[in-house]
């Protein structure tokens, strides 16, 4: 058995988990605050990966300002799409607002690639060192700060539900709509406003992913890797959320090692989780801490 | 009634039958027979181009119905279909190569091996709904994607696989011309079919599914029974589908049954009406001719400042797939009933004309 590589794919799993942790965690407040499953958020993180890029590279701003202004812009890009397109769609039933979302992820993807080409961009160098040394054993400083930004933006997501004001109008909303409404709770801007949160956390686990890997299209899957963390730990869960996107981060590297080590069917890496969604679906549907929706005749 | 050639204005029907007949008018009856008959002769006239482009637009527009009736006609949602349609294809070529059948049944039994394949992706049906059930048919989607990646004695992995071409009682079918008549007579069958399934008890009871769940369970309707046939009938069609495409194009390749097309599916049913059967081969149709207007909107504006500016001839490809997007989102947004609610409507006018109120 080989220790070395599994203690560095479980540091990567851990790593590459907690970023689809906040990939899922902002997937899952877009459906728990307006009930839209949305699929095209892989391509929210590809926007905002290339938009800090194009900042970054053709226009030569430091990463200190270039950053923020992605942010803003993707804050200003997620309440557009909200107003323009999802809210025409309130009260439309499910299969039109999942293909509305879907088309949204087909129109993104090829604009960025008619936009940025298909081949893959190294991101500039932020850090000057690059590798620190922890417990003997060699980290790199990107996967470093990926992990300290995830964490930092799940506390500030915790913070934001709990205690801030508009985080509890928020919950509110994804409690009961009218109920809400008539507390005079402006629907409409919580909306919009789930929309822009997501859409700037994307961005900004976008733009870590784009640091450590570099970015191109293929970013976007990490929106397809949201939809088994996010049914892992239920669908209406912030914290399972996390949790089932580090469950899957870990589970695609284990199944990497084991692929490698043993099995040698090769892929295994890629189609794990999916495997592991079905499961799921099929005997615990609602997920870890998901609400049970159950319904007898 | 059937012997009315005009549809009177107002309802005067007394029995069931007259109430579910496929042709209220004589007319409409001679119209569709018409219609059949004129597209036979199009072989003839048309050129080789525009004859690949109807054979398309048949080969997809049975497997978009297979689609309608899980998504339109049972309202269950299936992000997986062009999957079932590779397994289709892939299945028809193993056959015909592998047991020597002829092709002529192949097809056929790659509909019914690809519907028990899609019993079981349905299965999760019987338990998930709306969302969950979405999901469930997207991982569908990359677990038959991987299998065939995967399983080279049967799909021959990264090498395409070959399929025969056609034949029928020892007489080889060479070339579009006489292929076409082949997917016609699929294309009338399988829409005969569909339009009677519906029809029929069974068919009134995946309608009731989707209307109201919970009343047709009461009535006495299994949800079960129901939402998994439902899967296992999308299957079937798609399955058919695919192995006309596969004898169509003679070698079946991993590519092009990804997820992408599977949203090119929906959009066929989307575009065209859900739960309308003329209107899903109406939404193929545009759904055909979309990418390829695509390709003579760059033509036509070649060495134009536009062309200079975007670079539409490198950049073709991504324009057909914004294209396919912004349709959907368009239609959604301004048409959500399709194409076939607009056709309902011009009729209705010209019903009435010049009283049209």
């Amino acid at each position: 058995m080989n220790t070395q590589l599994l203690i560095q794919l479980l540091v990567n799993g851990l790593v590459v988990g907690t970023l689809y942790g906040v990939v899922a965690m902002s997937f899952v407040l877009i459906y728990k605050a307006t009930q839209v499953v949305n699929f095209a958020q892989g391509e929210l993180l590809l926007v905002g990966a290339w938009v800090c890029w194009w900042l970054l590279t053709k226009y030569q701003v430091p990463f200190y300002l270039g950053m923020p202004i992605t942010l803003v812009f993707m804050f200003l890009f997620g309440i557009a799409i909200q107003i323009v397109i999802l809210r025409p769609m309130i009260g439309e039933p499910i299969i039109s607002v999942i293909m509305v979302t879907i088309a949204l992820s087909t129109v993104f993807s090829a604009l960025m690639k008619w936009m940025f080409g298909v081949n893959l961009q190294p991101f500039p160098r932020i850090f000057q060192t690059q590798n620190v040394n922890i417990l003997g054993l060699q980290v790199q400083t990107v996967y470093l700060m990926s992990l300290a930004v995830s964490v930092a933006m799940m506390v500030g997501m915790a913070w934001f539900f709990r205690l801030s004001k508009y985080g509890l109008a928020m919950r509110a909303t994804a409690f009961n709509q009218q109920v809400a409404q008539s507390l005079g709770i402006s629907v409409k801007s919580v909306f919009a406003m789930a929309w822009a949160i997501s859409a700037t956390v994307s961005a900004v686990a976008g733009v870590v992913v784009a640091v450590v890997n570099g970015v191109s299209a293929g970013l976007s899957a990490y929106g397809v890797k949201v939809f088994p963390a996010a049914i892992l730990g239920g669908l209406d869960s912030v914290g399972g959320a996390v949790l089932g996107g580090i469950i899957i981060g870990l589970l695609e590297n284990v199944a990497h090692f084991l692929d490698s080590e043993y099995l040698h069917w090769g892929n295994l890496y890629e189609i794990a989780p999916f495997y592991a969604l079905i499961i799921i679906l099929m005997i615990k549907p609602y997920g870890l801490f998901g609400t049970k929706d159950i319904e007898r005749v | 009634m059937a012997g009315q050639t005009l549809i009177p204005a107002g309802d005067f029907r007394t029995s069931y039958a007259a109430d579910t007949t496929v042709f209220p008018t004589t007319t409409s009856r001679n119209a569709m027979i018409a219609g059949i008959a004129l597209i036979c002769l199009a072989p003839h006239v048309v050129n080789e181009y525009v004859l690949s482009l109807l054979i398309q637009i048949g080969i997809f527009g049975i497997a978009a119905l297979g689609l309608n009736i899980v998504v339109g006609f049972t309202g269950q949602i299936s992000i997986g279909h062009a999957a079932f349609f590779g397994f289709g294809a892939f299945t028809s070529a193993y056959l015909s190569n592998r047991f020597g059948i002829p092709v002529f049944f192949c097809i056929p039994l790659a509909g019914a091996v690809t519907a028990a394949v899609g019993l079981v992706f349905g299965l999760p049906a019987a338990r998930l709904k709306g969302l969950y059930l979405a999901i469930a048919t997207l991982a569908a989607q990359y677990i038959l994607l991987d299998f065939f990646a995967r399983a080279e004695w049967f799909t021959g992995g990264s090498v395409p696989a070959s399929a025969e071409p056609f034949s029928i009682f020892g007489y080889m079918l060479r070339g579009d011309k006489q292929y076409f008549y082949v997917v016609l007579a699929y294309v009338v069958v399988c829409y005969l079919l569909v339009t009677n399934l519906i029809r029929s008890r069974d068919g009134r009871a995946l309608v009731a599914v989707r209307d109201h769940y919970l009343s047709a369970e009461i009535m006495g309707i299994n949800l079960t029974k129901y939402r998994t046939l439902s899967f296992g009938l999308a299957a079937f069609f798609a399955g058919v589908g695919g192995a006309l495409y596969a004898h169509y194009n003679q070698v079946v390749s991993n590519e092009g049954f990804g997820i992408d097309r599977s949203i090119i599916f929906l959009a066929m049913i989307i575009i065209g009406g859900l739960g309308s059967i003329m209107g899903t081969l109406m939404g193929t149709a545009f759904m055909v001719l979309l990418p390829e207007s695509m390709e003579w909107l760059s033509v036509a504006l070649r060495d134009s400042p536009i062309d200079q500016f975007l670079g539409l001839k490198n950049n073709i490809a991504f324009l057909r797939e914004m294209a396919i997007g912004l349709i959907i989102i368009i239609f959604l947004v301004f048409e959500p009933d399709g194409l076939a609610h607009r056709w309902r409507q011009i009729k209705a006018y010209w019903k009435l004309y010049p009283f049209s109120h």
